[in-house]
């Protein structure tokens, strides 16, 4: 703790796991997250961990199934192609109860897209992803520090409501290098105590399963309708974002990740030019930050949110704020990083038509 | 009274599912005979199929865990190297292992995974209602090839014992059959020798048996037992297709 680092964010958010206590990690190459296996390969076996290069996503995510069903903390992570593929994995982890914790460093898609960062899987990601009712706790890093400050946060959630967790990180986070410190000390896991689910030896207990089925009528439904008593609880508790001069703003800005980064540059161009802007910037996006948002619709003239996809976090802030205020969208999908210049012109557009129709929606 | 047999101690004692005639649970006995014999029930972690079998994690007596269709060898490589101290078997059938999780099956032999898997090949997918399998016979009738199999069609029967021979990461892979009393004791000799190359730390061990659907096939549990002698015998011969009893597994564990 305390000593600053500088790292690429694909290595500090591998770095983070295993002072986090990861202990096992599965994956399978694809740019522009390789550097998270890659790390992996050497540092966990100095840590007394295990890694395995899988042959598939898909085999990555039930090495991963298999992990955490013994209660250790373990990761795999990839980007967009490769989380497509193990959303199966996943959705039998939710429905198992079974703590995991991944990474997706987005690209442009969709199909093999590009390799450069996005954020067209925010729908994947906060609305399930794969088959079935189950929610992923997912938090959005704006910065290298948070990149390796997250897995811990999501280790502590993903086990206190047996839920998956993931870290939406996109390229450009992933590659980009910057001095961070990890504000935690680490964590030993011989230090941590094994759950009462987890498997391994059944000496003087009885046996115990790991698994998300009930065939018997009306059991599965109440197995999900508990599951969701959980996920109602993470909604009320587990939120986080970040609010910077939203109190006499006219018009906030809304974006996560790297392209809440590029706000900020408009934000500092506006405030110097004297324009009421404020930069709101959700850091979980499942749970939403939705009645914080809410409570902003009343007060401001309009929203501007700024995605690099072609909309989709937009949905949950105009459900979130219950169209009270307009919600103007600058949308650079498939691999685009927006400027603060192209933002600051959108936020004087969206102050133009104060509290009338939408303005900008590209 | 002199006592001759009992249930084994890795066997719960609950009413399986499985049809008249069905090799599922003589296999389930012959797993369980072999735990008990090795005293390792009480480290063992077993992966339960999507199949016929799903429900074998509600039948073996010690931890359990059922995963999605075909990729049992991940999840049980995943266990192993977070509880290298355990034993850790795949149970799964002939689709399950040969069709949708043939990749997974592979890569956990070519890694020389300290694995074991109990592979029951019946020829047919018995769970979803009798399709065709990977393992499916040349003419053998199944409704996705009502017809029977054609290869011109539906490519040609998959040997995974041949196939996994080839890997270098495979240590040990016998063949065998449950079709007479005599080959359900030769089954449960291959399961234990399985088990004790894990326990030994030698690497991948893999065990087929060739099995039973006699639902599937419509016919009786006894024809059924005639179709393995006739029909699956020349097309999987029984036997050990690998054995290398120096070895020791190239992985492990933290
Ligand atoms: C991803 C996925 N695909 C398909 C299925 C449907 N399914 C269930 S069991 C089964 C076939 C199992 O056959 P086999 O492995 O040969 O086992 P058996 O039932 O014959 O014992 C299939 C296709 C599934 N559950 N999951
Ligand atoms: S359908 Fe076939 S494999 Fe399944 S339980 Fe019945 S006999 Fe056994």
């Amino acid at each position: 703790m305390g000593e600053k680092l500088l790292m690429k964010g694909n290595d500090a958010m591998a770095e983070g796991a295993v002072r986090a206590g990861c202990r096992f990690f599965a994956g399978y190459p694809i740019t522009p997250q390789n550097e998270v296996p890659e790390y992996m390969s050497w540092r966990l076996p100095q840590a007394g961990g295990s890694f395995v290069q899988a042959e598939s996503e898909v085999a990555a995510i039930n090495m991963l199934y298999g992990a955490a069903a013994t209660g250790i903390r373990c990761m795999t992570s990839s980007s967009s192609p490769g989380i497509s593929l193990k959303q199966e994995g996943i959705s039998y982890a939710a429905g198992a109860d079974l703590p995991i914790f991944f990474a997706n460093v987005v690209r442009g898609g969709p199909g093999l897209g590009n390799i450069a960062g996005a954020q067209g899987d925010y729908f994947q990601s906060v609305r399930g992803g794969g088959h079935g009712d189950y929610r992923t706790f997912v938090m959005a890093p704006d910065s290298v520090e948070e990149m390796g400050n997250f897995p811990l946060h999501c280790y502590e959630v993903a086990e206190k409501y047996r839920v998956p967790a993931m870290v939406l990180a996109d390229g450009v986070l992933g590659q980009m290098m910057e001095p961070l410190e990890f504000r935690f000390p680490q964590v030993d896991p011989k230090t941590l105590q094994s759950p009462d689910w987890a498997l391994g030896e059944c000496k003087g207990r009885k046996n115990r399963l790991v698994g998300s089925y009930d065939l018997s009528e009306g059991k599965l439904e109440v197995m999900t309708l508990n599951r969701g008593k959980r996920y109602a609880e993470i909604e009320a508790k587990e939120v986080m974002f970040e609010s910077r001069q939203c109190e006499d703003a006219q018009v906030v800005l809304i974006a996560y990740g790297i392209a809440a980064r590029a706000c900020g540059a408009a934000l500092k161009m506006a405030r110097a030019e004297g324009l009421k802007v404020g930069l709101f910037r959700p850091i979980t996006l499942w749970p939403f930050p939705k009645s914080q948002l809410r409570a902003l619709a009343d007060r401001v003239d309009s929203f501007l949110v700024v995605e690099m996809s072609m909309g989709q976090m937009v949905d949950d802030v105009r459900l979130a704020t219950e169209f009270r205020a307009p919600v103007h969208l600058h949308a650079r999908p498939s691999g685009v990083t927006p400027t603060g210049e192209e933002i600051l012109k959108r936020i004087k557009d969206a102050l133009k038509a104060g509290k009338g129709e939408r303005v900008c929606c590209k | 009274m002199l006592q001759v047999n009992k249930r084994p101690e890795s066997l719960l004692d609950v009413k399986m599912h499985y049809c008249p005639g069905c090799g599922h649970g003589i296999v389930h006995r012959l797993v369980a005979e072999a735990m008990d014999e090795l005293g390792i029930r009480e480290r063992t972690v077993g992966v339960a199929p999507v199949g016929c079998a799903v429900f074998a994690d509600h039948y073996f007596n010690c931890d359990m865990i059922q995963g999605p269709h075909g990729r049992g060898p991940a999840i049980a490589t995943g266990i192993k190297r977070s509880k290298p101290g355990c034993i850790v078997f795949s149970y799964q059938g002939d689709g399950d292992l040969a069709s949708i999780g043939m990749c997974e099956t592979v890569h956990s032999a070519g890694r020389g995974e300290n694995i074991t898997i109990i592979f029951i090949n019946n020829a047919i997918y018995g769970m979803t209602g009798g399709q065709m399998a990977p393992t499916t016979l040349i003419g053998q009738k199944a409704t996705t090839c009502p017809m029977g199999r054609d290869p011109q069609v539906n490519g040609y029967p998959i040997r995974v014992c041949e196939l996994l021979a080839t890997l270098d990461g495979s240590r040990y892979l016998e063949r065998t059959s449950i079709h007479t009393a005599a080959h359900v004791i030769k089954a449960k000799k291959a399961i234990k020798k399985a088990f004790q190359y894990q326990v030994e730390g030698k690497g991948f061990s893999m065990v087929e048996v060739l099995s039973t659907c006699p639902t599937n096939m419509g016919i009786s549990p006894l024809d059924a037992c005639k179709f393995v002698q006739e029909k699956m015998l020349p097309m999987y011969p029984l036997g050990v297709y690998k054995d290398v009893p120096g070895g020791k597994a190239n992985v492990s564990g933290n």
